[in-house]
């Protein structure tokens, strides 16, 4: 809500000047965004009549002028095409500098001698379109300097009103408030009832009482239409951002920034037989002032004439009975909509309108009558006409009642933490226009009809503690008894995953959680993919079901901003409708390439790979000891390299992947190098055992190595556990420590060397007992596999 | 036959010591004349054939020879050992500003790293974490935090929805009714996470960061908010900034408020008022919604924005910069 500082100075006595304003507003909970001037400052522009207007000898567009200002009269050259004898038009005389920086000096123009300039809006800062000179009413006093003239020496506040206090939509309203907080006095505004002349009523039926129980109307015949706005109105309506658009709606639009009451006026020469305020029919057409053609739902209100809707109810007129330049004879409309059948239906049609505006927020049900006659006066006073009677049609029944409610001491005061007197509460009451009884310690209000937004104690409360101040209210340090209840120790924090993989190079990245549906398509990950309603852009219309095309996309980037190595690791949701439903799973993604390790001049650089990538995968197993409980198996991912590929299987679950990006999808990524990926479940991942502490074992432990050629289609993990099966209690650990293909070994195998640390708890070991363990492991390697023993 | 003086051996023997470079020329030496078949001991095999009364003397001499050669030897040995020592520590001297063997310089994402100490510091005073998922029914999201069906209130979030009805998050404060459905009061939570917007420019993004507050027990009052919120501002940003409270309005608080910063510019001088976060007392219809009585217990909220944080902190300019991922942006947050 835009308003004039000298428009609300009108309304209530202040000695603040408009940052003050501005700050008790702000402090009050009504923020202003913004003070910003009228005009910018004008100095040297007068109001200047031109008194000739000859046609320039050597140039066809310019007019040579005479023109009086302050004291004297000057020649004037004028390209405008509305310069004519008898206008009132802003003069800058010699001397003045424009807003845009322009200086005014004495010129020759085609060889005539210009003192001066006239000027347009956008010239003088007031305005963005020109139709030329600004013109000035007739009666505009010439020589007065522009800015006394206008009144331009003014600010206008821009508040940005929270929902509840559509009470605040008017100048009266923010007056009221201001008065509520400064102790500044209401000026009363006296609005007489206009006497009716003729005796012309409408017909009006209430067919839907609840959403619309009070509905004024009145006929005013015979109005000039082509009458002009006096300039003070024109101006009221510019500061708050509103266009003059002939005097009828220019008044309506007062009334509703002025009072609060969005107000129509219908054609009334277009309006066949009664007035009807009822639902719309699903489908029923109706042309908006806009011109937009729509069809109605039958959640709105309309009102209508015996034919059709001519109105969507406290939204919009339509545009066959707007009021044109060919109206003569209006029908005013002041009515009280139900807030519940105006929320959202402009919305729904991408309407925004000040009406609307007010109306979902709640209009004063007491307004209608009050803001009829007001506008009434203005429009005959404006552009004549002969008003009829005021037609009022009511529900009682259905206006609301303003609630009675119990403010108690005590409870306001324990709310607030306070100590605040009685005293104190009803002065901040009475000032914000409360009726008060007072109940022992209690307190029974009822607010003033234009707050809609009291129902409850608690309204009261916080309308106390505005008003009084928060920064007025105590505050008290934090202590009080603590809710102990730490975290559960068998779940490793987050936080110590993503600083282990920070230590190990790792960047955390955050990337979107919409994806578009082309790049999950590409990497065969839109199964299940859920798409948004009303996405920004299609690059965002679906919920990702993976962390990769965030990884994908950063490493995209960084790689075009030249950094060849690194690595990245995201921790988010990722969404996915399944059959049992929606989902949402916490992963960890990780993304590496480039080099193993900085480059360095102690050894030739080497590429990460797969190895590198599974290494910090296990190295994170590692963090929660429970890396003994997850296999890794050959997978296949379309976007992975068929032969580098896994899955992170725990208790029979895949819980994650692993692999090297496949060469199709570099291709399509155009890298020019590859890339390690991984994603794994986070509740797998943080999922840890408490230790339980076992003495260790005070006797040497012995190592024997074993290696044998066999199959390479035999998995490591599979001989492993083969050899741990085999060596039985004494074997404390057995690890793969060599891989050696070439030479000496027949091609489709490999040998490979295991160790086996071997120990008993309790003595030490003889070597009958280790000799014992080693060929039984071999044997059993015998036994499953075709193995040939080497060295 | 000719009788070699042990002295004539010694001082040919010591010669050889001097000039032996390394261990094993000196261990040749020793057993040249003092191993069993050496010169030295030679002699003493020979002194039986003296007569009785030199036997005891020549015996003397020969043995003070062997011990003068042993200690001779010693002490070369050790030189050469010491040399030795010298020769190595020489040949390993290294550069030592040449640099180290690294792996890329890993880091946090600022977002995370503000949140990381906005946990800590509400951790410290009590507030334990508390988690929801990121899509919502309009219940959670909406209608159990008193916004009204319709009502303009809903429109201050410009809202994601899926086509089934159900949104996007737009807040944090979901949490506070999954929390108080599931427990008893009194409760004491921050629920951090990712919320939605559908609303995109320069001073907002689709997505960002939220950290809701909550305590909910007997007689906690607003006086007891704006100790917190004040509490936590100067620890957020380790300085005494002065904070304000300006009454605002939330569905599901009342009072609300927003909190003002009145933050510090680079060169100390007093600035602009800044917006960090919202708050007030959880509205007795949000705690009657979650069968708790309003006249028995009270509580308060408060919503901040991580990103919000993050740029103050670290005078970050532009919001988008988050998202994009840039290292070089994110490697300043190490």
């Amino acid at each position: 809500m835009k308003i004039s500082y000298r428009w609300l100075k009108q309304w209530v006595t202040l000695d603040l000047d408009p940052e003050q304003v501005a700050e008790r507003f702000t402090l009050a909970g009504l923020e202003v965004d913004q003070v910003s001037p009228v005009a910018p400052p004008l100095d040297g522009v007068v109001v200047g009549e031109i008194l000739t207007a000859e046609q320039h000898p050597d140039a066809d567009r310019l007019k040579v002028c005479t023109v009086a200002g302050d004291q004297q009269v000057r020649t004037i050259v004028c390209g405008a095409p509305n310069a004519r004898v008898g206008l009132k038009v802003p003069l800058a005389t010699v001397g003045t500098i424009l807003p845009g920086g322009l200086k005014i000096k004495p010129a020759k123009l085609r060889g005539v001698r210009s003192e001066g300039m006239l000027c347009s809006e956008p010239e003088l800062g007031l305005g963005e379109e020109s139709g030329g000179l600004l013109e000035l009413p007739s009666d505009a006093p010439t020589g007065e300097a522009l800015t006394d003239y206008l009144g331009l020496d003014d600010q206008i506040l821009d508040i940005d009103l929270t929902p509840n206090r559509a009470d605040c939509l008017s100048v009266r309203g923010l007056a009221r408030e201001l008065a509520a907080l400064t102790g500044g006095k209401l000026t009363p505004l006296s609005i007489d009832p206009v006497e009716p002349v003729i005796d012309n009523r409408p017909v009006i039926h209430l067919k839907a009482a609840a959403d619309c129980p009070r509905y004024i109307g009145r006929i005013v015949r015979d109005v000039d239409v082509q009458a002009a706005t006096p300039g003070w109105m024109v101006e009221a309506l510019r500061r708050s951002g509103i266009r003059s658009l002939g005097p009828i709606v220019d008044v309506t639009n007062f009334v509703l920034l002025e009072l609060g009451q969005p107000m129509h006026a219908f054609d009334l020469a277009t309006l066949k037989g009664d007035i009807r305020v009822r639902r719309a029919t699903k489908g029923e057409p109706l042309q908006l002032l806009d011109g937009r053609d729509i069809a109605l739902d039958d959640d709105m209100l309309v009102i209508a004439d015996e034919q059709k809707p001519i109105a969507l109810g406290g939204v919009m007129g339509g545009l066959p009975t707007a009021v044109s330049d060919a109206t003569r004879d209006i029908l005013l409309e002041s009515a009280w909509f139900d807030p519940r059948v105006i929320a959202g239906r402009a919305r729904r049609l991408g309407l925004a309108t000040e009406s609307a505006h007010r109306f979902e927020r709640g209009v004063d049900p007491e307004l209608q009558r009050e803001a009829i006659e007001r506008a009434t006066a203005l429009i005959v006073e404006i552009a004549g006409g002969q008003p009829g009677p005021v037609e009022e049609s009511v529900s009682t029944a259905d206006l609301p009642v303003q609630p009675t409610v119990r403010l108690r001491m005590n409870r306001l005061n324990r709310l607030l933490g306070s100590d605040l007197d009685v005293t104190t509460v009803e002065r901040i009451l009475l000032g914000l226009g409360m009726s008060l009884e007072r109940d022992g310690e209690d307190f029974l209000v009822q607010a003033p009809s234009a707050r809609r937004d009291i129902a409850i104690e608690v309204d009261l409360i916080e309308e106390v503690a505005r008003v009084f101040g928060y920064d007025n209210l105590p505050s008290r340090r934090p202590g009080g008894g603590l809710n102990i209840e730490v975290s559960s120790e068998s779940q490793l924090p987050e936080q110590t995953l993503r600083t282990q993989l920070i230590a190990r190079g790792f960047q955390e990245i955050l990337t979107w959680s919409f994806v578009s549906e082309e790049v999950l398509d590409r990497l065969d990950l839109m199964d299940g993919a859920q798409p948004l309603a009303n996405p920004l852009s299609r690059d965002m219309a679906v919920l990702r079901t993976s962390l990769l095309p965030g990884l994908l996309e950063t490493a995209s980037g960084n790689l075009r901003r030249q950094h060849p190595d690194f690595r990245l690791f995201e921790t988010g949701v990722c969404f996915q409708r399944g059959d049992e439903g929606f989902s949402e799973t916490r992963r960890l993604g990780l993304l590496m390439t480039g080099l193993a390790e900085g480059e360095h001049f102690s050894a030739r650089p080497r590429s990460l790979d797969f190895f590198d990538l599974k290494g910090e995968v296990e190295q994170l197993l590692e963090l929660n000891a429970c890396a003994g409980d997850f296999r890794f198996e050959r997978s296949e991912h379309s976007w992975l390299h068929p032969g580098q590929s896994a899955d992170l299987i725990c208790d029979g679950q895949r819980v994650g992947w692993l692999g090297q990006l496949h060469p199709m999808l570099l291709d399509q990524l155009d890298w020019s190098q590859t890339a390690f990926v991984a994603e794994i479940d986070m509740t797998a991942l943080i999922r840890r055992q408490l230790p339980q502490a076992s003495p260790s074992s005070r006797y040497p432990q012995v190592r024997r190595d074993i290696s044998f050629v066999i199959e390479d289609s035999v998995p490591a993990s599979d001989i492993l556990e083969v050899v741990r099966t085999a060596g039985g209690g004494l074997l404390h650990r057995a690890a793969i420590f060599d891989e050696y293909r070439g030479q000496g070994v027949d091609s489709g195998g490999r040998s490979l060397s295991i160790s086996l640390i071997l120990r008993h708890f309790s003595r030490t070991l003889s070597d009958t007992e280790i000799e014992e363990v080693v060929q039984s492991v071999l044997l059993a390697l015998r036994s499953r596999y075709n193995i040939k023993m080497r060295g | 036959m000719t009788t070699v003086s042990p002295q004539g051996l010694l001082e040919q023997a010591l010669e050889r010591v001097q000039h032996a470079t390394n261990e094993a020329s000196l261990d040749e030496v020793r057993v040249a004349y003092l191993g069993k078949k050496g010169l030295l001991t030679g002699l003493l095999k020979q002194l039986g054939q003296l007569p009785p009364e030199t036997r005891r003397e020549a015996g003397q001499a020969v043995n003070r020879c062997k011990q003068s050669l042993e200690s001779a030897i010693e002490s070369r040995r050790e030189t050469l050992h010491r040399q030795a020592i010298e020769a190595r520590l020489e040949s390993e001297r290294v550069d030592i500003t040449m640099p180290g063997r690294t792996l890329p310089a890993g880091g946090p994402h600022p977002v995370h790293r503000a949140l990381d100490r906005i946990l800590a510091i509400f951790g410290q005073l009590g507030f334990n974490v508390a988690t929801g998922p990121e899509v919502e029914d309009d219940r959670y999201n909406f209608g159990a935090l008193n916004f009204p069906e319709h009502h303009p209130a809903r429109a201050m979030h410009d809202t994601f929805y899926l086509p089934d009805g159900r949104v996007l998050r737009t807040h944090t404060s979901p949490v506070q009714i999954r929390v108080m459905e599931a427990a008893e009061p009194p409760v004491r939570i921050v629920a951090p996470g990712r919320v939605f917007r559908s609303d995109s420019d320069q001073t907002h993004t689709p997505q960002f960061h939220q950290v809701e507050g909550l305590l909910v027990d007997r007689d906690v009052s607003f006086a007891d908010l704006k100790g917190l919120l004040s509490a936590f501002v100067n620890a957020f940003f380790e300085e005494s900034l002065e904070v304000r409270l300006r009454p605002s309005y939330f569905p599901f608080t009342e009072p609300s408020a927003e909190v003002d910063v009145r933050w510090r510019n680079e060169d100390g001088t007093t600035g602009r008022w800044l917006e960090v976060l919202g708050c007030g007392m959880v509205h007795p219809n949000v705690l009657a919604n979650c069968d708790i009585d309003p006249e028995e217990y009270t509580g308060y909220a408060f919503g901040l924005g991580v990103e919000r944080f993050a740029m103050l902190r670290y005078r970050v300019n532009d919001l988008r910069l988050f998202f994009e991922n840039d290292l070089n942006f994110l490697g300043q947050f190490r």
